[in-house]
């Protein structure tokens, strides 16, 4: 398998990062090296091996569907690039 | 300066020294060798004597605790309140967290104040600390060394004495692998032992947070603090509270040593296999047996990591938006290009490579072919050990492949950086606990570390294995000249 400057950039699309030509030309190099180390993975017979999700088996713990945290409306919009009037603002999605 | 922690506490429990006067000599290191070693991003000479001072007025009111007054510095992967809490990135340069990780409330609550947050690779992704956006750490016993990563700001410091203890994080090695490269003790629990909340997630199914000092009795009694059920954790396990320095004092008759196959072939330099073999040595003479095991899919472990951690990598790093926190883009023409060029800017290479992998490997089409297949290969490993386990009772080999590699030498290839985990990324992909502890130098004279691994939950017992070594041997007490 082998990664095209395309995929580079369709891939860089989807993860919502931006690159220009030579970065995808730079990207695709590096990301074809990794692959060639990740594909040999591809040699194992896995047949009938259950996929291991977690580190242990772990059983999701369930909790009382109950308020916990206080609100601290405040103090995480302080942090924020832009807000106003307890919203967060980005540019405008809907015309 | 080379105190232990329980000679610090000893001495603030006898009234010899109060936690401003020890946190004081502690920031005056700090100043004094930090601008050369860049071991911290973030240091606070107020906030942290204010701490000191509250730690000294809970000792005056009959309140302390056995740790009450020692400082400690946190790798800035751990949500501070009302610390910069960067995770060294450009990302979250700005970013001063409105609240605590369970592991810094578990510090708080032992009243041991903060010397300051450490540097580290961006987001945990690295093996020389050399992708911080504040730039790369270097290693105080070779300056034109790497301290390794990612968590090489905690190692660095702690091995220059510029703090007794640090706390670091794990996911391929980042504990483990900067303790071996700057001779320090490093220990990574069983997954689930430390809470992660709070923690800036990299890989969710393997970071783990835990203790780096120059010994083993130090790590214990931090394991004492840091360790326990959090709820506020998903993965957090439900277990009864343990002593983690209560087997300390065990004697080694009758241990049985693990040697994986897999860890002594061609890939160890031959001075780090000297050492491994000395303190092999050493151990026989303390009691113990070796016997030979095998890890055969253990030269898999790279491969399946470089898909699992980029995969949820690339999952837990789409928080980064430019529009709750952090850093945003300053010019963009609609809510695409803002997201596009804030992650663009606010990630570096490194990062940004593992999040287009993770973004690849789980897309349409590729999910069977590596996400499914990593996850089974990943079954296959943690099975080894099952095996291995019924043999032995803990596993022993390098940490590393090397002794510290050079600044830079390894930056252009990625692959090459990612080998340099080859021996600490399956004990993640299990979940099992391991450390490090420093067996001797190199050619080059720079630390080797000892690997030790143990079944899930031997963390007493793995700390009793080291322990007896350090009575035994000098090397967590020696010193990098100059400091």
């Amino acid at each position: 398998m082998s990664l095209s400057t395309d995929d580079v950039k369709r891939i860089a699309h989807l993860a919502r990062i931006r690159v220009d030509e030579a970065e995808a030309a730079h990207y695709q190099t590096q990301l074809n090296g990794i692959f060639r180390l990740i594909e040999e993975m591809q040699a194992v017979d896995t047949a009938g091996i259950e996929p291991m999700a977690h580190a242990r088996d772990l059983q999701q713990r369930l909790r009382e569907d109950a308020v916990s945290e206080a609100d601290r409306r405040e103090a995480f919009q302080a942090i924020a690039p832009q807000v106003e009037a307890g919203l967060y603002l980005v540019p405008k999605v809907i015309e | 300066m080379n105190a232990s922690l329980e000679q610090l506490a000893d001495l603030l429990a006898q009234g010899k020294a109060s936690s401003v006067e020890l946190c004081q000599d502690y920031l005056d290191r700090i100043e004094r060798h930090n601008p050369r070693l860049n071991a911290f991003i973030t240091v606070d000479r107020e906030r942290t004597l204010a701490e000191a001072a509250d730690a000294d007025a809970r000792r005056a009111a009959g309140q302390a605790g056995r740790l009450t007054g020692v400082p400690i510095a946190h790798k800035d992967i751990f949500c501070a309140e009302g610390w910069p809490t960067t995770c060294g990135s450009r990302m979250l340069a700005n970013f001063v967290s409105p609240y605590d990780a369970h592991v810094i409330s578990q510090f708080k609550a032992a009243g041991m104040p903060c010397l300051g947050k450490t540097n580290m690779d961006e987001f945990a992704m690295g093996s020389s600390n050399e992708t911080s956006w504040f730039g790369p750490v270097k290693n105080p016993w070779d300056a034109r060394a790497v301290p390794g990563g990612s968590s090489g700001g905690a190692a660095a410091a702690v091995a220059a004495r510029l703090c007794p203890a640090a706390t670091g994080t794990d996911t391929g090695g980042s504990i483990r692998q900067p303790a071996a490269l700057t001779g320090i003790t490093g220990l990574k629990p069983t997954y689930g032992v430390v809470s992660r909340y709070g923690m800036i997630a990299f890989a969710s199914s393997l970071d783990q947070g835990g203790p780096m000092a120059p010994s083993a009795a130090d790590c214990a009694l931090l394991m004492n603090v840091m360790a326990g059920f959090d709820a506020r954790d998903s993965t957090s396990l439900e277990r009864a509270p343990e002593d983690y320095a209560r087997d300390l004092a065990q004697p080694l008759k009758g241990l049985r040593i693990g040697l994986p196959r897999e860890f002594f072939g061609e890939g160890m330099a031959p001075d780090v296999a000297q050492a491994i073999q000395a303190a092999l040595a050493e151990y026989r003479r303390l009691g113990a047996e070796t016997v030979e095991v095998s890890l055969p899919n253990m030269d898999l472990s790279v491969p399946v990591y470089y898909v699992l951690a980029p995969a949820e990598a690339s999952s837990n790093l789409s928080r980064y938006d430019g529009v709750r926190y952090g850093y945003r883009a300053a010019e963009y023409r609609d809510l695409l290009d803002m997201y596009e060029k804030t992650r663009a800017d606010g990630f570096g290479a490194e990062v940004k490579r593992r999040i287009m992998i993770g973004t690849y490997v789980l897309s349409h089409g590729y999910y069977d072919a590596y996400y499914i297949q990593a996850q089974k290969i990943r079954r296959l490993i943690a099975q080894d050990f099952v095996e291995a386990f019924k043999a032995c009772d803990v596993i022993m080999g390098p940490t590393a492949p090397t002794t510290a590699f050079d600044l830079g030498a390894k930056v252009a290839d990625p692959v090459q950086m990612y080998l340099s985990d080859i021996y600490t990324i399956a004990v993640n992909l299990a979940g099992l606990p391991g450390m490090s502890i420093p067996c001797g130098f190199g050619a080059d004279s720079r630390p080797i570390g000892l690997q030790i691994i143990g079944d899930y939950f031997a963390e007493a017992r793995m700390l009793n294995v080291a322990h007896q070594y350090q009575l035994a041997t000098g090397w967590h007490t020696m010193l990098p000249e100059g400091l």
